[in-house]
């Protein structure tokens, strides 16, 4: 809601879309990891060149397990640092603000976590992970904290129904997931975030944010022996309690459906899609590189290229998966003024049909894999990039040796496995469209 | 007080961490280079700067800059059009653009050893483009949608929008670096290819390479690339410096939306343009008394405290070109008007005029900003870009080494002067988003002329 960002004018948005490989064979970041002894996994790799540290704790404790209290994910997650072992949110904040940590907090459908970021130099380290600690393992969740944050998430929600950007996607996670958790909205609705009560946070943070339902992430300047006490310290001081259940499977669609949403906005927005990938699926890379070429490679993909650049119709136009710990969505979209928003579906049903019927060129294939073979080392290159990798590879229990092997796994694609993939897991005539926008 | 002295020694040694020296080079056409090097993983980013973004246009042509960065992917004669962004992507390298209203600039970010392709293709657009008739009447359609996107349909931008040509009477920040719609509707390709001879050659850009490269390596490369392109002679911009304010400007933007907003800014002095050396550094320190983290003034007391705002937020930028805004912005909370967020800012301003900030409060903003210099050499992108960005506005990559000590030597009785100084009411414009039911039935006409402020 910054509005210094509006200064900056780029050429094409910056799409925050974690690209989910990393690693050079040179410069691959060692994971080192081990289990602590109340059940939390643990994944370290030292960085030494700058006096700085990473924790990230990740708890399978996202909106999926809201239940019938939808928001109480989202609410529990960011209560945590509002109050913790009797001190107010004041100190909380000044305590890591005075010594230059930056400490965060966030949750989506599959994971909630906190994360700390400290310079490494023990005076400043050692208090802000106690403080740290305190947060995650003894919030107190306030009663007037707790109303001020209820109605904050209120205006967030009502935030989210002015721009046709958010609108869409509340709608499209709802029509392709019916009745799976992933359907609602990881904020919750007016109705359920006013009825939610600091008991039902208790007892969500009771249930999930337990040291058998958490992977600790420590990236930086310490030893394996400082990395093993920190974890211990900050997973320990949380009872074992158990790994949350399994998800319900995603049902998968089995015909087309179209929702339009009246809003009062120049351009429509508009979302194709259906469940697509979970994180460790077989068709996993096949799908990735497949979309690599259709929509997942910024100007040069094809969506962009028949959308955009030859027909002018969207600054952004573009196709994604999003690998959850069930089928996450595959997603497209664009948006466009209301008078071309016809010509633009029409545009990218044809670009999709055309790439299931006949895969991607062998010319278009090898582009793909150069720009994510040789692109590597850049996944990798910084330390918080590192820390996001590893949370991820901890949370969805993806092999230690996800980094060490992508490029192999990139290369051995072949066009007839994407074409493969791509018949067998992209039904264009069975997914969601939603539309916002003016009538005419 | 308790500790202070110990974290105080901490942040000392830390503030020796200065990240690796730079390097400068200039080539013989006017060209300068700029490289730092940094050995933690095989990449590097190279950017180029180039002197103009939307503070160098004028009315009738804004927008120009923005639509000429779209157009610098649209080919040269030896790479057509589509041609740099497959060999960037083959080569695996990222890459983008980005205008703003003082410097436009292109990055790609790659695997080490890829520079030159990098410095090839940038030497070639610098000075060969060709600006296709048909592929420019297509990106124009395209700035349009990011137009409609990022301002029309979203009530806060537009708001800002409408804020700044109000707050600006004759500086040029006045202009959206997005540009009027009606601007680009008008704009034509011989409007770019004047802009681009104007604006686009050695002698008025600036190179940055962050990364595991060395130095003198890099300085050859350049001298290969970008060594044999011819300077042009470059008209410095007039200096269009705002006239005086003499009194509160106020206006409210009506758009269909859900909740309010409110835009404060008062006139302030950048680095370039201070009386005094240390005010900027002031006003930046100022900026965190309000708004440096969650322990800050506006969190603690108008989102916590009196729960007046759902959000608030104070920013400077001591380094843009010209005369700038020292704005104060936010959302009020559920049961609270507009105007009783403005009267909480206030109260908050008159609290830093009338009373010194206190020793503590001093001292962890300057642990805050101690530390994220030392976060910010995670990012090669972002040190590049500070490097940049500073000589890009007229002042020097040195400036970055000294912001830490210009910093430290702020005091309280500064941070005081300068609220006294500059957030005065004759300098304040006052911007109110008055939220309009959201009706299907009435979308706004387009593009931003009269249309949107119904």
């Amino acid at each position: 809601m910054s509005a210094k960002q509006s200064y900056i004018m780029a050429r094409r948005l910056w799409l925050v879309i974690a690209l989910l490989f990393a690693g050079s064979a040179q410069a691959l970041p060692e994971i080192q990891s081990w289990t602590t002894a109340r059940g939390a996994k643990v994944l370290y790799v030292a960085a030494h060149e700058l006096p700085i540290l990473d924790v990230r704790v990740v708890f399978d404790a996202g909106s999926a397990r809201d239940g019938k209290l939808g928001g109480v994910a989202g609410l529990t997650n960011s209560m945590l640092d509002q109050g913790a072992a009797g001190l107010d949110a004041d100190a909380v904040a000044g305590g890591f603000e005075q010594r230059g940590a930056q400490f965060g907090s966030g949750s989506e459908r599959d994971m909630a976590w906190v994360s700390l970021r400290s310079l490494s130099d023990r005076k400043l380290l050692q208090p802000s992970l106690m403080l740290f600690g305190k947060v995650l393992t003894r919030p107190d969740f306030p009663q007037g904290d707790f109303e001020r944050e209820q109605q904050l998430t209120l205006t967030g929600l009502k935030y989210q129904q002015q721009q046709p950007k958010s609108i869409v996607e509340n709608a499209f996670y709802h029509d392709v997931y019916g009745k799976h958790p992933y359907a609602s909205n990881p904020d919750g609705n007016a109705d359920s975030v006013a009825a939610l009560t600091v008991r039902d946070l208790k007892a969500f943070y009771k249930q999930y944010y337990v040291a058998r339902n958490a992977t600790v992430v420590i990236v930086g300047d310490v030893s394996r022996d400082q990395a093993e006490t920190i974890a211990a310290e900050l997973a320990d001081a949380l009872p074992a309690g158990n790994k949350a259940p399994p998800l319900p499977e995603v049902a998968a669609l089995n015909k087309a459906s179209t929702q339009f949403i009246e809003h009062p906005s120049s351009q429509s927005h508009v979302l194709v899609g259906a469940p697509g990938v979970r994180r460790g699926d077989p068709d996993y890379f096949a799908l990735y590189v497949g979309n690599h070429v259709l929509g997942g490679s910024g100007l040069v993909s094809r969506i962009s290229e028949e959308i955009r650049e030859k027909r002018g119709l969207s600054y952004s136009a573009y196709s994604y998966f999003v690998p959850m710990k069930r089928e996450g969505p595959y997603i497209l979209g664009f948006q466009t003024r209301t008078d071309k928003r016809d010509e633009a579906l029409s545009v990218l049903r044809d670009t999709v049909k055309n790439f299931i019927d006949n895969g991607p060129t062998d010319k278009e294939l090898k582009a793909s894999k150069d720009n994510i073979i040789g692109g590597f080392p850049l996944a990798v290159s910084s330390n918080s990039k590192i820390t996001e990798y590893l949370a991820m590879i901890g949370f969805y229990d993806l092999p230690l040796d996800y980094l060490s092997t992508f490029t192999a796994n990139i290369k051995a694609v072949t066009a007839a496995q994407i074409r493969d993939a791509y018949r067998r897991r992209v039904h264009v005539d069975d997914m969601v469209t939603v539309i916002v926008g003016a009538k005419e | 007080m308790r500790g202070w002295l110990a974290l105080a020694v901490s942040f000392f040694t830390i503030a020796s961490y200065a990240g690796q020296p730079v390097h400068e080079y200039s080539l013989e056409n006017g060209l300068k280079l700029i490289v730092k090097e940094d050995h933690r993983a095989p990449v590097m980013v190279s950017q180029v700067w180039y002197k103009v973004g939307s503070s160098y246009e004028h009315d009738g042509i804004t927008g120009l800059s923005h639509v000429l960065e779209h157009m610098m992917f649209k080919g040269t004669k030896a790479h057509p059009a589509g041609q740099f962004s497959k060999i960037i992507a083959g080569n695996g390298g990222s890459e983008n653009a980005f205008t703003s209203r003082d410097y436009t600039a292109y990055f790609q970010t790659m695997e080490a050893s890829r520079l030159p392709v990098s410095f090839e293709l940038e030497a070639d657009r610098m000075r060969n483009l060709v600006l296709p008739e048909d592929e420019f009447s297509k990106e124009l359609q395209v700035v349009m949608e990011e137009r409609r996107m990022r301002t029309d349909d979203n009530p806060q931008s537009l708001t800002y929008e409408q804020f700044n040509a109000t707050a600006y009477a004759s500086s040029p920040y006045r202009i959206p670096t997005i540009g009027w719609m009606d601007d680009l509707k008008s704009m034509a390709v011989g409007d770019l290819r004047k802009w681009y001879e104007e604006w686009y050659a050695p002698d008025n850009a600036t190179v940055v390479v962050v990364g595991d490269v060395d130095p003198d390596d890099v300085y050859r490369l350049a001298k290969k690339y970008f060594g044999p392109l011819k300077p042009s002679v470059i008209t410095p911009p007039k200096p269009r410096l705002e006239i005086q304010q003499h009194g509160p400007k106020q206006l409210v933007v009506k758009a269909p939306a859900k909740l309010p907003y409110l835009l404060m800014g008062y006139k302030a002095p950048v680095a370039l343009t201070a009386e005094q050396d240390w005010e900027p550094y002031a006003l930046e320190v100022l900026a965190s008394v309000l708004d440096g983290g969650d322990s800050a003034r506006f969190s603690s007391r108008l989102v916590r405290g009196s729960a007046v705002a759902a959000s608030a937020s104070a920013s400077y930028d001591a380094f843009d070109r010209q005369e700038t805004l020292f704005l104060l912005s936010g959302i009020p909370a559920n049961s609270h008007s507009v105007a009783d967020l403005q009267k909480a800012l206030l109260a908050q301003v008159r609290e830093v005029q009338e009373k010194l900030v206190s020793a503590s409060e001093l001292e962890r903003i300057k642990a805050q900003i101690m530390a994220d210099k030392v976060y910010e050499q995670d990012s090669i992108f972002y040190q590049a870009m500070q490097i940049g960005m500073l000589e890009t506005v007229g002042l020097s990559w040195k400036d970055a080494e000294q912001y830490l000590p210009r910093i430290e030597a702020v005091t309280a009785e500064q941070v005081q002067a300068v609220a006294r100084k500059y957030l005065i009411e004759d300098q304040l414009t006052v911007a109110e988003l008055s939220p309009q039911p959201i009706d299907p039935k009435h979308p706004p006409r387009e593009g931003g002329v009269a249309g949107n402020v119904r």
